[in-house]
């Protein structure tokens, strides 16, 4: 197909014969599902993977969760880590709402959608996380309200499941709407999101305030009984979350052409100077009170960070992680980072690994070692966790892919609109 | 996904159908096709993918599926889900088995004291909990777990539970460790779905039937007292254990949480739990807090007596002592 004629088939879309919301999603599904022979490739790699995890999922089901390394002792993996990780990513897209909506910053106006995109995502991918962490996802249904038995307000883990589900709805609507209107080639009426905006602006907080709670609200686990866990996890989630943002708009850039202004990823280069700047001294603020007092409340981080009784699995994960924070953040602080350099990549790619280790397995793991009784039981995920988690994270992918296919294509036809206007 | 690829058009829209068709006609329709039967291919990977579930089907029927909370079943709901659960037990484990549902005694509060003195670590108690509560064979499950301290220290960091020698040894003491039955239960606060609560008694207790297997307890106990079935339970069908409670020994479902109850199928109907009466050193103590003139109340009034990581605030109905 050629670019004019290309041009003309997203012009005739926004003549909308569609005027239903579902005949739009369909219609979507359709664009979305276009592209050339890298966009297949890319898909159908993911899917494969999708596949492979789902399998793995299944298996576990049937036999039980000892095909997983998890025993009554480290009794949270690789699935919980990543599920407290994806909270961060979703939760740090409201870095671009803020700046767009609080400040009115107009170019952040024209990429916010991006940072809502990759919050549904993360979300989906989250719920997914729990859901392969279930002995017994058969009774999944005991969690719903009316039909289930929900422990609400006791218990934080019912909290956090009101808040992802609202979070994964309000960003729905939002994104949904916009680029309904968009499509339908009309001006969104702020009164149907301007306050939902507001909303997910509080919410993003909650997602991840309630998630720190989780685990900081349990006595037993001094390693995670600390009052700076939630402020620790808000400044690493608007670390990863907007370095996530910005290489999907390099990807956008170099896949589809869709170019956003220069600066709002300047702007989110700034938040995440000051973020990441946070996170490191509240990171050293935790470690020095662990290890100054000593005792056995820093036994879990001696563990983490040095090995204990013999025992050092979690050494080379976090010593990673310390080298990935630093150096990223050191690139993040040169000038080049502004730019559109490869600085500002590596940046990007070294700071969300290492939130990835330091908030997942660096967090997770060493509040199970020592135990409650002190016994030292060591984890490494096995094949089936990493087979599953694979799997989560390409159907992740998969569905960003298709949320920003179909962000692109509605754009991009806009913008023809106007042109030929 | 027939049509997927056309844009939308509005059906009297002729002058832009008639520029538009040349478009669509070829390369769509053999994009659409081929989309179709991927998406078609997808489904059917997917579906194969997830074909192992089909063993959940088999394994649980509807009525487990569809069944209430404990709190929820009437008197005639129950007796239907024990006489089910007895066939279950005699299909996959071949024991004949009595479900019973034993209640809480009004007036009664549970309590359990260990002698720390007395105690020699000789294990005759994990190994009575194991057999009473038709733990899984292969891994030798038990809810207690006894800790080989160190003498002079209090720390459980210098305890072992991995022991492997002749007991006891002169320089150790002993210190078993199971369910704490607290008044104040961080495990009971963080189920989501109130799987698992505090019964009048003073005992805690689990709807294994109920519970989703999050393990969130399991992170929220400080004691190491709630298990996981990672697996079903394999017991040989004469070491079943057939006089069986709902809310206490019967064989628990593959993935969901487990943890010592007390015995309360044989304590709510006036025998000692298994543990004390295996227990070859007279260190187990248990008995109702609400009788004054009882074994139990005799120790918290003259021995000097302690609870485990009371800093916490659990208020634990497992006590301590030293004579």
């Amino acid at each position: 197909m050629t670019a004019n004629a290309r041009k003309k088939r997203n012009v005739a879309a926004l003549k909308h014969a569609v005027r239903s919301y579902p005949g739009f999603l369909w219609w979507g599904l359709g664009q979305a599902t276009n592209g050339g022979l890298g966009f297949y490739v890319w898909m159908i790699v993911l899917t494969a993977i999708a596949l492979v995890g789902a399998n793995a999922w299944a298996h576990q089901v049937a036999r039980g969760m000892i095909v997983t390394n998890m025993t009554d002792h480290v009794s949270w993996g690789l699935y919980i880590a990543n599920f407290t990780f994806g909270v961060g990513l979703a939760a740090g897209g409201v870095m671009m709402v803020i700046p767009a909506y609080l400040y009115d910053d107009e170019d952040m106006h024209k990429v916010v959608i991006i940072g809502e995109a990759v919050a549904i995502a993360a979300i989906v991918m989250c719920t997914l996380s729990v859901l392969v962490d279930l002995g017994r996802p058969d009774r999944f249904w005991h969690l719903m309200p009316v039909i289930g038995r929900v422990n609400w307000p006791v218990s934080m883990l019912t909290w956090d499941v009101i808040v992802l589900n609202g979070y994964l709805v309000i960003n729905l609507h939002i994104v949904g709407y916009l680029l309904y209107m968009r499509y339908l080639g009309r001006k969104p009426n702020p009164k149907w999101y301007v306050p939902f905006v507001f909303l997910s602006i509080i919410w993003a907080i909650s997602i991840h305030t309630v998630t720190a709670f989780l685990y900081c609200g349990l006595g037993g686990r001094p390693f995670w009984n600390t009052a700076l866990l939630a402020p620790r996890f808000l400044a690493s989630a608007f670390v990863s979350g907007p370095a996530f943002i910005i290489l999907v708009m390099r990807i956008l850039r170099i896949t589809t052409g869709f170019a956003a202004p220069p600066k709002p990823a300047r702007t989110l280069i700034q938040i995440i100077r000051v973020a990441m700047t946070i996170n490191l001294v509240m990171l050293a603020s935790e470690l020095f009170t662990l290890f100054y007092t000593g005792g056995a409340h820093g036994e879990s981080a001696k563990y983490l960070f040095f090995g204990s009784h013999g025992h050092y699995g979690l050494v080379p994960w976090i010593w990673t992680a310390i080298a990935c924070n630093l150096i990223g953040t050191g690139l993040f602080f040169m000038p080049d980072a502004l730019e559109r350099s490869n600085t500002r990549i590596a940046a990007c790619i070294l700071c969300i690994v290492g939130i990835w280790i330091e908030k997942g397995m660096g967090l997770i793991i060493p509040g199970f070692i020592p135990s409650t009784l002190h016994e030292i039981v060591e984890y490494t995920p096995s094949l089936t966790e990493w087979k599953v988690t694979a799997g989560i994270w390409a159907f992740g992918f998969l569905l960003l892919t298709v949320l920003l296919k179909l962000i692109t294509t509605v754009f991009a036809a806009e913008a023809h609109k106007t042109e030929i206007a | 996904m027939t049509t997927d690829n056309s844009f939308p058009q509005e059906p009297h829209d002729g002058e832009h159908l008639k520029p538009l068709l040349p478009i669509l006609d070829q390369p769509s329709t053999r994009r659409t096709l081929l989309k179709t039967a991927g998406a078609a291919l997808g489904l059917a990977a997917f579906g194969e993918a997830l074909s192992p579930l089909m063993v959940i089907p088999e394994n649980v029927s509807v009525d487990e599926f569809l069944q209430q909370h404990y709190k929820e079943l009437t008197d005639e709901d129950k007796k239907k889900v024990f006489a089910r659960l007895e066939a279950e037990t005699k299909e996959r484990f071949g024991a004949d088995v009595t479900i019973t549902d034993s209640k809480p005694i009004p007036g009664v509060r549970f309590a359990y004291a260990i002698n720390v003195s007395k105690c020699n670590g000789n294990g005759k108690c994990m190994e009575a909990c194991n057999k009473e509560n038709n733990h899984h064979r292969g891994v030798d499950q038990s809810y207690i777990r006894v800790l080989e301290m160190t003498k002079g220290s209090m720390d459980m960091e210098n305890g072992s539970t991995t022991y492997d020698h002749t007991v006891p040894q002169d320089d150790k003491f002993y210190l078993p460790v199971q369910c704490q039955q607290c008044d104040n239960p961080p495990c009971v606060s963080a189920c989501p779905i109130e799987a698992t609560w505090k019964e009048d008694d003073g005992i805690v207790v689990v709807d294994y039937n109920w519970c989703i297997g999050c393990r969130y307890c399991e992170a929220a106990c400080p004691y190491h007292a709630r298990r996981f079935n990672w697996e079903l339970p394999e017991i040989p069908p004469e070491e079943v254990n057939p006089n069986q409670g709902y809310l206490s020994n019967r064989i628990r479902p593959q993935g969901a949480m487990e943890k010592c109850h007390f015995c309360l199928h044989r304590t709510r109907e006036g025998r000692a739990p298994a543990c004390q009466e295996a227990c070859p050193t007279g260190a187990r103590v248990f008995g109702d807090l609400n009788d004054p003139d009882s074994a139990i109340n005799y120790v918290l009034k003259n021995k000097r007596v302690f609870v485990l990581k009371e800093e916490l605030g659990t208020k634990p109905s497992f006590f301590y002592f030293f004579d």
